[in-house]
């Protein structure tokens, strides 16, 4: 299972603009690689990300193999009520990982 | 087992190459058209002819590059970012990478802000732009020059 970093802050105003940071670790194997042998690494990356707040999506990327190992995003949102922001990763290979912390807005 | 003449016309080639096209020298002849095409199709797929105005976004990104394989990039674009006007999606794109698209995003008002960063792969000293399509419709950009010292892993430049 992929580590993932994820920084929303625990408390926030109603209507507050907040930064959210996530990273994920994964390879991003881009599929124009080469081993020394001179096979070709087959392409595996993160391919979507998406964001939801409270189960209504809010943010979404599409990547592509030109994101860096350890895809980092960094966003923004807005306060609107106290509850849950998750995130999911998808993967080439059927992967998806889900994480998710909770805010509370005052 | 390689023979004289082998090495000789292998080293002759690259030489010869190496002078008259520089850098340049390992990529295939018609690797630059094929990259531009490929850039000038990803952009298709987005823009699909809508005229784009440069203005409003605002692409940062370090103007020289050590190591290509993780490049800081974040862009932000101008907008009130409410029901009526905001901005919908954020393209990237690299048009000398093996592959031109380097994220999309999508957002609404609930963002509240603009703005996103990210890392990124460059393969060579390039332009890089970033293209916002607001809620109205219309199509937003601005562009970067980056000097890449050591571009990402990419030795023989295969598309």
């Amino acid at each position: 299972m992929a580590r993932t970093l994820i920084n929303v802050p625990a408390t926030a105003k109603r209507g507050e603009i907040i930064e959210i940071k996530t990273l994920i670790q994964h390879a991003m194997e881009t599929g124009f690689r080469r081993t020394q042998l001179g096979e070709l690494v087959p392409r595996n990356i993160i391919n979507l990300f998406v964001c939801t707040y409270n189960g209504e999506e809010v943010f979404r990327a599409e990547l592509h193999p030109a994101i860096a190992a350890n895809p980092l995003l960094a966003f923004s949102l807005v306060a609107t009520e106290s509850g849950t922001i998750a995130f999911k990763w998808l993967g080439d290979s059927g992967s998806s990982v889900i994480e998710s912390a909770k805010i509370t807005v005052v | 087992m390689t023979t004289r003449r082998q090495f000789l016309l292998a080293t002759g080639g690259a030489g010869l190459s190496i002078g008259t096209a520089g850098v340049q020298a390992q990529l295939a002849p018609n690797q630059e058209a094929l990259r531009r095409a490929a850039y000038g199709e990803a952009l298709r797929k987005v823009i699909g002819g809508a005229p784009v105005r440069p203005g409003k976004v605002k692409l940062d990104v370090p103007p020289l590059i050590d190591n290509g394989n993780s490049v800081p990039l974040s862009v932000a674009v101008e907008s009130p970012m409410t029901r009526a006007d905001h901005v919908k999606a954020i393209h990237v794109f690299a048009e000398k990478n093996p592959q031109p698209n380097v994220v999309s995003v999508y957002l609404g008002p609930r963002a509240g802000r603009a703005s996103i960063s990210t890392r990124v792969r460059l393969a060579d000293t390039q332009t890089v732009v970033a293209i916002a399509q607001l809620s109205d419709g219309s199509f937003w950009s601005d562009s970067a020059e980056v000097v890449v010292t050591l571009g990402a892993c990419l030795e023989d430049g295969l598309i």
